[in-house]
């Protein structure tokens, strides 16, 4: 395997982790919003704090570490993505600055209020819609090069359907992902109100999940040809997915094995995502930039994969450690520690 | 709009994400330290309130880890979103210290979230505190892995320029350049310092404030000495960044000197001011100090600012930066001293009001030492992003939004920084210490 492959899989993968976890986190502060406005108060506002705030900071390094990553192995997507970036993502930064004091100032500070929850709690689906206009730039036809770099043409993109597709994407999937996740979560603490409510609102959130994944491939067909047609190439992981997600529903229906409908989620996501990503290869930003072009020089390549290499090596037993005290602890789950 | 030029509005929006994320990562770097310190005396002399202190100080930290990650965040994107073209070329040469500095991270905020939550979750109060290790660790390298990015952009090597292109790249002779050795331990002693002090003024606070708790007296005892050691620490390693400047980086030191022709027996110009025609004025001349300063030679020769075409000269205000940082940081030495040796001599006038006013002054003081420092060595830089590489106009971003980005990041440190110091005094005034030690003694458990 190319450093390039290897490289972009293992920041694939760690965008993989962040999409998935803090879907979690951000679908939990939103559906807490809603409880709050409508009256069923406190029936997630235990589980935000139990099992959000002592991993909200871990959530963010999986970010923190794709954008630094992809700057070390491809450093000119830092050109690229740079130049055209600094509205959205300033815009996301704000957000995630609402998000972390939420953490910091309502749960280890003394009283909630509820105008907060709602800023922090809209702000959790605002941040994946800011952020997911990144994977609609990167389809090609936003981006202008000029003499003085490259320009963000934000009409074209802010009309364009494919961006919007994907923004309502980002957003189902955070609810939809945050929704099984907590069932699951609920159910381990014996919370029945909490389970029901959850369950009820991953049920709705199922089927406008996967219509808006089968209309990005439709606004692809106009928009990005070439690209629709290596997804086709890649249909039966798709399929797979799809298959998945009929599992996890499934499980949801019927009321049991939730942890079942967790992994097949998992298994969906994960299937989709790496199709969509081993779909885009080669292209980091389409037509300008593919990963031969833009990959770092073979010294960094290697120091970076080596350091990568022993990083992991002393995460993985530091997350586990993570997931059995505040995940797995079912005494903890429930409140008793 | 504001800044219509976006070379300036970069370095602006720079400054002013760096200037604020500095506070929160000089505590988040020091901090840890102190809790471990505190904790450690707590279980080895079984004194509970060794132990309330290191979970109160825990307990504030926390509020503080999380703006700096969110400053830390946003200054890790701006740099790629405000100086692509700098970003693409360092991304060749440097990247591995920006990546050391996430594992780092990872491993810190891992821990310190699993300490947080675990107060009472272990029979045995040390493996508690073992937790410390990895927390205080990780806080100092990433200072360390940071501050080697910085101290290349100031000495770049490690890679070779050949035609336009680049070759030779060398990432571990990048990160261990000639400037890392006395940037990495002047930041990291100076966090500890400063963190210390900062823990002091709030012991002062609640001395000045009447409070007999021997409780706080401790807490003032431990953290003058911690600081006045960093005190020390920072004022040698200072005196080697000086040294370091004067050989490798002469123009910094000669514009921060104000010392324009190049001469032997270079005097040290402390404050003072300049007119049009570059005379000092009321400034307070120290005959051979400078040479001293700069090679430990009253008579060695230091290199001046006019050997030093005018474009590539760095402003010349970065002298006050300077004065002040030396001047916070010698009168830091001086209280922990006096408070040290008048602990050890039992004077009585240490335990007045006007000198715990002094060490309440103390902490916000430190701070400023350290943003003096960092705008020191940033416009000492000037004007270069990369030295004798690549300048601020040639890195920055050509956007039009700019200022208008300015102005938002602006409303959101402040408030942020309102936040802080809100929820920070709620927290505490809630839930005085005086609770906390009366449920100590009513047995109550911790």
């Amino acid at each position: 395997m190319s450093y390039e492959i290897l490289g972009m899989a293992v920041l694939w993968t760690f965008l993989f982790g962040y999409v998935m976890i803090a879907s979690i986190d951000f679908g939990a502060g939103f559906f807490n919003a809603y409880s709050k406005l409508t009256g069923k108060e406190h029936i997630l506002t235990k589980v935000i704090q139990r099992y959000l705030s002592p991993v909200w900071e871990i959530t963010n390094v999986f970010l923190v570490f794709f954008f630094v990553g992809i700057v070390g192995f491809f450093p000119s997507t830092a050109y690229y993505y740079g130049s055209v970036l600094l509205v959205p993502v300033s815009i996301a930064l704000i957000l995630l600055a609402i998000r972390g004091s939420y953490y910091a100032f309502e749960t280890y500070g003394p009283t909630g209020h509820n105008g907060y929850a709602f800023m922090y709690g809209v702000s959790g689906l605002l941040f994946p819609a800011s952020l997911s206009v990144v994977f609609a730039i990167s389809e090609g036809g936003f981006i202008e090069i000029t003499d003085s770099g490259p320009i963000l043409d934000y009409w074209s993109l802010f009309t364009s359907p494919l961006t919007w597709s994907i923004v309502v994407l980002a957003v189902v999937a955070v609810l939809y992902i945050s929704a099984v996740f907590l069932t699951w979560y609920a159910d381990k603490a014996g919370d029945t109100n909490a389970t029901n409510l959850m369950r009820k609102y991953a049920l709705i959130w199922a089927v406008p999940l996967i219509v808006t994944a089968g209309g990005i491939i439709y606004e692809l067909r106009w928009h990005n040809p070439d690209h629709l047609e290596l997804i086709i190439d890649l249909w039966w992981m798709f399929a797979i997915s799809f298959i998945f997600f009929i599992g996890s529903v499934y499980f949801l229906i019927k009321k049991k094995n939730y942890g079942w409908s967790v992994t097949l989620l998992f298994g969906q996501f994960a299937f989709a995502f790496y199709a969509y990503g081993i779909s885009k290869y080669p292209y980091l930003l389409y037509p300008h930039l593919t990963v031969n072009d833009g990959f770092t020089n073979d010294t960094m390549a290697i120091s970076l994969i080596t350091v990568f290499i022993l990083g992991f090596v002393m995460l993985v037993p530091s997350l586990y450690l993570v997931f059995r005290l505040f995940l797995f602890d079912k005494r903890y789950i429930q409140g008793d520690k | 709009m504001l800044f219509d030029d976006p070379v300036f509005g970069s370095r602006m929006l720079t400054m002013l994400t760096l200037s604020f994320h500095i506070i929160f990562a000089t505590i988040g770097v020091g901090v840890p330290l102190m809790i471990m310190i505190a904790q450690w005396i707590g279980i080895k002399r079984n004194d509970p309130h060794y132990l309330l202190m290191a979970r109160r100080w825990a307990k504030g930290f926390v509020v503080t880890v999380a703006v700096g990650v969110v400053t830390g965040t946003a200054i890790g994107l701006q740099l790629s979103l405000l100086w692509p073209r700098f970003m693409e070329l360092a991304g060749h040469v440097i990247a591995l210290p920006l990546f050391m500095e996430v594992f780092a991270f990872f491993f810190e905020a891992i821990f310190l979230g699993i300490y947080l939550y675990t107060w009472d979750r272990f029979e045995n109060p040390k493996k508690h505190l073992l937790l410390l290790v990895p927390v205080a660790i990780g806080a100092a390298m990433s200072a360390f892995f940071i501050t080697t990015v910085n101290a290349f952009m100031n000495m770049p090597e490690g890679f070779e320029i050949v035609n336009g292109q680049l070759t030779s790249v060398n990432p571990l002779m990048a990160m261990f350049n000639l400037a890392t050795w006395t940037k990495v331990t002047h930041v990291v002693a100076t966090a500890f310092m400063t963190s210390a002090f900062i823990l002091a003024s709030i012991a002062a606070f609640h001395l000045l404030r009447g409070s007999k708790q021997t409780y706080h007296k401790k807490g003032l005892h431990l953290t003058m000495k911690v600081g006045l050691v960093f005190a020390i620490a920072s004022a040698l390693i200072g005196d080697f960044s000086g040294k370091y400047l004067a050989e490798h980086q002469p123009e910094k030191l000669a514009a921060a000197e104000w010392h324009f022709e190049t001469e032997t027996e270079a005097p040290l110009i402390y404050m003072g001011i300049l007119d049009d025609d570059q005379n000092v004025r009321y400034a307070l001349e120290i005959p051979y100090a400078l040479s001293i300063l700069a090679f430990n030679n009253p008579s060695a020769e230091v290199i001046g600012l006019n050997e030093f075409p005018e474009e590539e000269q760095p402003p010349l205000f970065i002298h006050y930066f300077f004065d002040i940082m030396i001047t916070i940081g010698s009168l830091m030495i001086f209280l922990g001293l006096i408070y040290v040796i008048g602990t050890r001599y039992n004077w009585n006038w240490i335990r007045q009001k006007w000198f715990r006013f002094c060490i309440l002054l103390g902490g916000p003081l430190s701070m400023i030492a350290i943003e003096s420092g960092w705008w020191l060595a940033e416009f000492g830089r000037q004007p270069w992003i990369l030295r004798g590489f690549m300048t601020v106009d040639q890195a920055a971003t050509q956007s039009d939004h700019v200022g208008l980005m300015f102005v938002l990041f602006a409303i959101l440190y402040l408030i942020l920084g309102i936040g802080v110091v809100v929820v920070l005094t709620r927290m505490f005034k809630q839930n005085p210490v005086e609770n906390d030690l009366a449920s100590l003694q009513g047995g109550e458990g911790r």
